[in-house]
């Protein structure tokens, strides 16, 4: 007689590697005192962009710096190191996230301690980085105007995984006929209560509230650690 | 489409128990899956018999159990099932539902083994 089959019942966080480290990670965040954020987007919604004037605007008055992620090329690394911030690139091959272990790899030698604020800025897809804790504190998911006004509706995962919505490339609403109030809704229906921001990085519009905005949720993670 | 690193995933976790209970073959795993996850199930599918293929888990089956995302109505003060992705929302008095009490997960809750 061949042996009969027996049902196990286990609890096993398929997640449970990327998740643990990704704790680590958020812990040493904190006790460093510097601020993490994670950029998650499709690809071409102006995240390099986005990014560039981010560390050039705050870079006078805080200790910034980058980790970008990228399938090939070191393109971005390149042209964020215009504005003087540390940057370094994360090239994933085939792999179309980031993980907590590329981000863990990729702050190998550097003070933690020298740092204000960290940018992460993810692979450009709106599918695969939501299932990727980073240890981020926050996470921001950009919307530019080109891209149309449902995009939350057809990526609700992403949207509701994040923190704050930012939608960008605002000068050029107008030739789009970007729907203000259509896309906002759709966002506030796929992740109630979700803070967002406009801005265009091109003209620098919107720019500083928005760093205000993490300016002052740096200091009131400060205050409560 | 992360469906093959999560289906290693899978597979990887799932050889750490059988080793750990001294078994040898297993015919099926268990799974459940958050429709908040990000994880597509038919790709996840394809994606194990792929990571199966030579492999000691060759022939075993996969089990997906699909579980909708519990929200907590702030205005009913109860929880309740999310119908659609699209609208956080309760679905007895519609108001936004900000809170995800589960739907995020992606488990291995069982498996049948052959010691």
């Amino acid at each position: 007689m061949s042996p009969q089959p027996r049902l196990v019942e286990l609890r096993h966080n398929v997640f449970k590697k990327n998740d643990l480290l990704a704790r680590e990670l958020r812990t040493r965040f904190q006790e460093a005192g510097v601020q993490v954020i994670g950029l998650v987007s499709s690809p071409g919604s102006g995240k390099t962009a986005f990014l560039e004037k981010m560390l050039t605007t705050m870079r006078p008055h805080s200790r910034v710096a980058a980790l970008v992620g990228d399938l090939a090329t070191e393109n971005d690394a390149a042209r964020l190191a215009r504005s003087q911030a540390p940057v370094r690139q994360i090239i994933t091959g085939t792999v179309c996230h980031l993980e907590a272990e590329m981000v863990q790899q990729a702050l190998e030698g550097w003070n933690l301690h020298d740092l204000d604020f960290l940018f992460i800025e993810n692979v450009g897809n709106l599918v695969c980085p939501a299932s990727y804790d980073l240890g981020e504190e926050l996470r921001i998911v950009l919307l530019s105007v080109t891209e149309g006004e449902d995009k939350p509706l057809k990526y609700p995962t992403i949207f509701n995984s994040a923190d704050v919505a930012v939608i960008t490339k605002s000068d050029l609403a107008v030739a789009t006929e970007f729907d203000w109030a259509a896309a906002e809704s759709n966002i506030q229906s796929v992740r109630p209560g979700l803070p967002i921001f406009r801005l265009s990085a091109k003209t620098g519009d919107g720019m500083a509230p928005f760093i205000d905005f993490l300016r002052s949720r740096r200091s009131a993670g400060i205050a409560s650690a | 489409m992360h469906e093959l690193s999560i289906a290693l995933s899978i597979i990887e976790g799932v050889s750490e128990e059988v080793q750990r209970l001294g078994g040898e073959q297993v015919t099926s795993v268990r799974l459940k899956l958050g429709s908040l996850s990000g994880v597509v199930k038919d790709a996840l599918l394809f994606s194990y018999q792929l990571a199966c293929e030579g492999a000691p888990r060759e022939g075993s089956e996969l089990i997906v159990e699909e579980s909708p995302a519990i929200v907590h109505c702030p205005q009913c003060n109860t929880d309740q099932i999310l119908v659609s992705l699209q609208h956080l929302r309760c679905p007895r008095c519609g108001t936004p539902t900000p809170e995800v009490l589960s739907g995020r997960e992606v488990e291995v809750v069982g498996m049948e083994m052959i010691s």
